[in-house]
């Protein structure tokens, strides 16, 4: 069995895979903090009182929770052009793909994490004379983000991973690459074992900056 | 300071204040009392609006409170309000509790919130506290802080909702110290409260509330010595 496998060759596709990293890092950063964005504006839609702002949050989240994110993938680079006339490069539809993606299932966090803050915080701070934003600003939200980094955690955990289905779209991702060498060059077991430990790199990195700060906030 | 006519208000079917009237001077200091459940809560959170009014009209110090031009910021700018479970902000320090809504609210600089904010703490006994978290107090000291916070808006009212529900026995006398002091100062309070002692000794007016109206008003020794109501008599009896 020795010399069945070629490990040191690998090293060989290194700048392929690094550019691989790059546009996987690319696509979940830009993506995830557009996602973040949409996440808390469509999470205060889904508390809002403002019943066409809830609808077309919950018709959003809905229709985003209900589909893969294959579907959404495909859907928005191959269909989406056909209806608009308007083509996009693969990522910027990979960003578009993670982004609402993503806001979906942030939306529901941040909604249930201001939904957890008491009764009694904002009673507290509107009995003060604060306007409802003040107290949402100064009161509610800096306790209900807090709350949100673990499940948020969680969910850029499975945004980046999901950023690896982004291949069918032609974004030259790690696992875009990993293919185009793996099927040139017959060395699938190295290939794709090292993608994997590409992405366990990626996510383990960030799961350890995730303790940190929450162990940061936790001060008190 | 606190007009009532005739206020009603529902919680879907369930008409939890049956038509409350009465008015409140300023610096006088009006207990609340009566049985659970019987809407002095409600009743509390109606004038300042925390409960929206079904029927009826609440004026606090000119303002009518169901008028639409009424800013009710405003209004509650004027009037304090410390709750049963406290409500400190736990992710702000004592001092920084205190200082939030002169700064943001009456927009008084930093240092002169913090100054005032200190003079405070040091009123209520815990300056030393200033730049805890709330969580490493105790529960009296937290209603004591609570307290601070409310008056650094300088009101000219304040709303006392069982202020000493939620306190173990041998905390609760340090709080009602502070509210005596606060209503020997001259400061207009309405006090729903269990405290039966403090209702005798420091209130001005006693308000008897069961099942959503005033059963009984009038000076507490008239309220606790010779109750004029069968349901006023019972209630003193159980509690007394």
């Amino acid at each position: 069995m020795e010399g069945r496998f070629n490990w040191a060759g690998v090293i060989e596709f290194l700048p392929e895979l690094g550019t691989g990293l790059y546009y996987t890092l690319l696509i979940s950063i830009v993506g995830l903090i557009i996602g973040f964005i949409l996440g808390a504006i469509f999470g205060l839609g889904r508390i809002s009182k403002n019943k066409i702002f809830y609808s077309i949050t919950s018709v959003y989240i809905e229709i985003i929770r209900g589909t893969p994110v294959l579907v959404q993938a495909i859907w928005i680079f191959f269909a989406l052009p056909l209806i608009t006339g308007f083509n996009m490069a693969s990522v910027t539809a990979g960003i578009v793909v993670i982004a609402i993606n993503s806001g979906a299932y942030i939306a529901e966090i941040v909604r249930g994490a201001v939904q957890s803050i008491e009764k009694g915080q904002v009673e507290a701070g509107r009995s003060l004379g604060l306007t409802h934003n003040q107290t949402m600003r100064y009161i509610v939200w800096p306790q209900a983000f807090k709350r949100m980094i673990p499940p948020l955690g969680n969910q850029f955990i499975i945004s980046i991973k999901d950023t690896s289905l982004l291949s069918v779209i032609l974004v030259p991702e790690l696992m875009f690459q990993g293919r185009l060498i793996a099927s040139n060059h017959f060395n699938a077991v190295e290939i794709y074992t090292t993608v994997a430990v590409f992405y366990l790199f990626i996510t383990l990195t960030l799961s350890y900056v995730l303790r940190i700060i929450e162990r940061r906030l936790d001060v008190q | 300071m606190i007009k009532v006519q005739d206020l009603h208000k529902k919680f879907g079917d369930n008409e939890v204040l049956k038509g409350i009237n009465c008015e409140i001077q300023a610096q006088e200091v009006v207990c609340v009392i009566g049985p659970s459940g019987s809407g002095k809560s409600t009743f509390l959170r109606c004038l300042n609006m925390l409960e929206s009014i079904t029927s009826g009209d609440v004026t606090v110090d000119g303002h009518n409170l169901k008028d639409p031009k009424t800013n009710i910021n405003m209004v509650r700018t004027e009037v304090g309000m410390v709750f049963q479970q406290f409500n400190l902000f736990p992710h702000k320090t004592v001092i920084e509790n205190i200082m939030l809504a002169p700064e943001k609210v009456r927009k008084i600089s930093r240092d002169e919130a913090r100054e005032r904010g200190l003079k405070l703490l040091d009123k209520v006994g815990l300056s030393e506290k200033a730049d805890q978290y709330p969580s490493s107090l105790s529960g009296g000291q937290q209603q004591r802080v609570a307290i601070a916070r409310a008056l650094a808006m300088e009101p000219k009212l304040m709303l006392f909702d069982e202020p000493t529900s939620a306190l173990d026995p041998e905390l609760v006398g340090e709080v009602l110290e502070v509210m005596k002091q606060l209503a020997l100062e001259g400061m207009t309070m309405v006090v729903v409260t269990h405290e039966m002692g403090f209702a005798r000794e420091v209130a001005d007016r006693v308000l008897f509330m069961d099942e959503g109206i005033i059963m009984e008003e009038g000076k507490p020794e008239q309220i606790f010595s010779k109750p004029t109501s069968e349901r006023t008599k019972e209630f003193l009896n159980k509690v007394l």
